[in-house]
């Protein structure tokens, strides 16, 4: 059962409590965009074993997303941070690095 | 105009952990800017009770302030007084970025009181409900069950539990199923 801190409430959230909302930090391919661009932001997803950046709502809570870099293979929560940015914080990326060295995801490392 | 009449009208559940529909109780939904000091004021002015800080209620008497989200606060205050109440909220956050609004009637309000209250709320609730964590005073928004439902403690021995109204039957039978069940003797 995965449990994880709703950073706009405090609370931990059991998953039950919450809302899986796909890959986190997408880059939008809209209007003007090429067709092989649009295709890749609509149906292109990571699927890692290891480290791995979700968003979540807090759909019986406060009812915000937010997002959650975690482990797939072990189910360890690394950390959670609020929606409002582009990149993970320096300070998740800090822990995921103390405990998978070598580990990439998307353009982040 | 038609009478207001509570989902449950009053049903109660007695036991050793009694389940009790709440009644009329006036809910004012208020979103908007929590760090804004007219909207902290007014909160007080209507309710009386201080302004709880993430995952509090802060009673007064009946009243209370609920801490519901980063940007929305529940305001509790008699059925009758709502009215004036979004009255005053609307009168001191004029011109802001602001809703108040009256959901009396869009949910039930219901007490679970007695000695293993906290019992009832964890076979419910995914919630660390031990008296370390969970005191009273604490607010949470989860599910209980099925359903999407928030609570406070009131005291050692006293939950309010707030549900939609369309699903009080099932919150209430659930509480009273739990109650019914016994004391787990975890806590």
């Amino acid at each position: 059962m995965l449990t994880l801190n709703c950073p706009y409430c405090g609370v931990d959230a059991d998953e039950t409590d919450l809302h899986g909302e796909g890959e986190a930090h997408l880059k939008r391919f809209g209007p003007n965009s090429t067709d092989d661009e649009f295709h890749d932001y609509l149906f292109q997803r990571q699927n890692p074993k290891g480290v791995h950046f979700e968003r979540w709502r807090h759909v019986y809570g406060c009812g915000k997303f937010f997002h959650a870099a975690r482990c797939t293979a072990t189910l360890e929560v690394f950390g959670t941070y609020l929606a409002q940015t582009l990149e993970p914080p320096q300070d998740i990326k800090d822990k995921i690095t103390a405990k998978r060295p070598s580990w990439t995801w998307g353009n982040f490392s | 105009m038609s009478n207001a009449v509570s989902a449950l009208q009053g049903a109660v559940a007695p036991g050793e952990v009694t389940v009790r529909e709440g009644g009329l109780q006036g809910m004012i939904t208020l979103r908007g800017d929590l760090s804004n000091a007219k909207l902290k004021s007014v909160c007080k002015t209507v309710t009386g009770a201080n302004f709880p800080k993430m995952g509090e209620a802060k009673m007064s008497g009946d009243n209370a302030l609920a801490w519901m989200s980063p940007d929305e606060m529940l305001i509790l205050v008699p059925h009758s007084d709502v009215a004036d109440a979004i009255a005053k909220i609307d009168k001191a956050l004029k011109g802001q970025h602001y809703l108040a609004e009256n959901l009396s009637d869009a949910r039930a309000i219901i007490m679970v009181e007695g000695t293993f209250a906290r019992e009832v709320m964890a076979k419910l609730a995914p919630v660390d409900l031990h008296p370390d964590t969970f005191k009273p005073g604490d607010f949470r928004r989860t599910r209980l069950g099925q359903v999407a439902a928030a609570f406070w403690m009131k005291d050692d021995d006293t939950f309010a539990v707030i549900c939609f109204r369309s699903v009080a039957d099932y919150t209430f039978r659930l509480l009273a199923a739990g109650a019914k069940g016994g004391a787990v003797g975890h806590f």
